[in-house]
């Protein structure tokens, strides 16, 4: 056997899997208070959904702070943005959305997606460079730089597309729902739940599997010695930055669609939640991220459902409670 | 043959801070230096700077004829310094096998040099695949200083291998300290442990207060003993 294969004689560490599980016991414990099975699906369905698309929007942000440790408060001036340019493409495009086909409407809808990732991660190069770069290391500039950038990038957004909502209609194979017995789970919550799990797998995989994916997790814990090993970490920095922004565009298309309309405040919106789940999943864990959204996600709509009033402040108490519980988060990282 | 490493008038600021203030000091091709001094001398700011993880303020640092004084720490390890620093920065969450892949940046890992490496640190082939973080700090000292040689260098920079390590281990990485010299790599180590830079060094430089104070032959100080109480306060038999 090979040196490269030889096999680990150093127990193992335990696999923590007690946070992973924290959806599944929220969702166990919700569903007596929730009382048909029915309505219980449509409602692990829809957070499932929603929490896909948080994940999307934060695992760009937690890889951002936990490798740069930049706190930018850009990232939702990404996701309205994303969502813009999500617009962009359907508009024009509205006979695929409408037509009757399949391949077209995917089509229509797969280029949204694509051109609200590539457009975002571009300009997140152009903001790193002209904001972000030259506040390294100073974390109340962080804050002052990307709080004035993003608050340029929504009023740009303004005065490109005006102060009103835009209606963005989902292709026409993605209307509708899937029924179950008694349930219904909206077809379009199900290729979003498909679209955050792809994302997450890929992420897994790079960060695992890549000697790219090796640098960020190495970055993480020791930007600098990651440096002297003779990596040009500013370049990592970029590249990672641009993801983070590509996926926050992503995200934000995919938010614009399942809600039927855009608006520049989509992303402050979304900007809170998405900090919500990065300190809920530790700081620079896209895995906890991941379990994290899914957590968030589902408190929100069980709450919404059962004490309505909860749900303006659930996910205030699920960090809360979290934090009490784990206080560097479900998945902490190393040196974070 | 290795290069040689060489500092003149070299200043180095830390905040408000004047750490370095004026080293002049070389480190011979293929030879092992010593860096010694009191606690607070400078000798970690002096590895430090002359990796670029703190910029020179003033002076001049050069690896042979390349000037390093204003290279970024990726630029001076391109050149092939390979760095093991007094913390051992390993990767926690980095398994020890991804730890030297990180290290070997040319390219894919040289099992015959796995296999020599693993000679004088078997711990690491036994541990391959465990997290480096569930080591212990003895083979996480292995571990960085294997990720430094991990491919070919010009010059090694070690801060502190010995720091904290039990007497058994130590005589191990005095082994490999003498196993790398012998391939003709220039070594530079801070080191405290007075016993251990007898036993490796060829040459020695010793600071005080940001400045070199002595500069010569190991051998010489380690048989002068009023020179070591001057130079550092202590006396060989004290640490043997």
């Amino acid at each position: 056997m090979s040196i490269l294969d030889a096999g680990a004689a150093l127990p193992r560490p335990k696999i923590d899997l007690l946070p992973a599980l924290t959806p599944v016991v929220v969702a166990l414990a919700a569903a007596p208070f929730i009382g048909s099975f029915s309505t219980f699906l449509t409602l692990t369905a829809a957070g499932l959904a929603m929490g896909m698309m948080i994940f999307t929007m934060a695992s760009g942000l937690t890889l951002v702070f936990g490798m740069m440790d930049v706190l930018n408060f850009g990232h939702g001036a990404f996701i309205a943005l994303g969502a813009y340019v999500a617009t962009l493409v359907l508009l024009p495009l509205a006979s695929w959305s409408s037509a009757d086909s399949v391949p077209l409407n995917l089509a229509v809808f797969l280029l949204a997606a694509v051109a609200a990732a590539l457009v975002c991660g571009a300009l997140g190069w152009v903001f790193e460079r002209l904001i972000v770069k030259p506040v390294y290391g100073q974390h109340l500039r962080q804050i002052l730089a990307t709080i004035g950038g993003s608050i340029i990038a929504e009023q740009l957004l303004y005065a490109l597309f005006g102060p009103d909502q835009i209606p963005l209609g989902l292709p026409r194979t993605l209307e509708g729902s899937f029924v179950f017995g008694e349930a219904a789970v909206e077809k379009y919550r199900v290729l979003a739940t498909l679209v955050g799990l792809a994302v997450f797998l890929g992420e897994m995989l790079i960060l695992n599997r890549t000697k790219i994916g090796l640098l960020i997790r190495a970055g993480v814990e020791n930007r600098e010695m990651v440096e002297a090993l003779g990596y040009r970490i500013d370049r990592l920095f970029v590249g990672v930055f641009m993801a983070g922004s590509a996926l926050a565009g992503l995200g934000g298309a995919m938010m614009g669609l399942y809600r039927g309309q855009v608006h520049a405040t989509i992303g402050a919106e979304f900007l809170v939640l998405c900090f919500i789940v990065i300190i809920i999943g530790g700081l620079g864990s896209v895995g906890g991220s991941f379990v994290a959204s899914i957590l968030v996600a589902l408190i929100a709509n069980y709450a919404g459902f059962v004490a309505p009033k909860l749900a303006l402040v659930s996910n205030i108490l699920a960090m809360v409670v979290v934090l009490i519980w784990r206080p560097r988060g479900l998945y902490p990282v190393s040196g974070r | 043959m290795s290069l040689g490493l060489t500092l003149e008038g070299v200043h180095t600021h830390i905040g408000r801070y004047h750490i370095l203030q004026g080293v002049d000091f070389d480190a011979p091709a293929g030879k092992t230096t010593m860096l010694l001094g009191r606690n607070g001398a400078g000798k970690t700011t002096a590895l430090r700077t002359v990796m670029g993880l703190w910029r020179a303020s003033k002076g001049r640092i050069a690896l042979g004829d390349a000037r390093l004084e204003k290279l970024a720490a990726s630029d001076v390890a391109r050149l092939g310094v390979g760095y093991a620093p007094e913390t051992m920065a390993v990767f926690s969450d980095l398994t020890v096998k991804e730890n030297l892949v990180l290290g070997a940046r040319e390219g894919p890992l040289d099992e015959k040099r796995l296999n020599w490496i693993f000679g004088f640190f078997p711990a690491l082939r036994k541990f391959w695949l465990s997290r480096a973080g569930a080591l212990s700090g003895g083979q996480k000292q292995m571990l960085s200083i294997a990720r430094a040689i991990v491919e070919p260098r010009e010059l090694l920079l070690i801060d502190e291998p010995t720091k904290g390590l039990a007497p058994a281990i130590v005589g191990a990485l005095i082994e490999c300290l003498k196993e790398i010299k012998a391939t003709g790599v220039t070594i530079l180590v801070v080191e405290q442990n007075f016993r251990v830079a007898v036993e490796v060094g060829d040459e020695v430089r010793v600071m005080d207060n940001g400045r070199i104070a002595h500069r010569g032959l190991m051998r010489d100080l380690a048989a002068d003993q009023a020179l070591q109480n001057r130079l550092l306060g202590l006396s060989l038999d004290s640490h043997q």
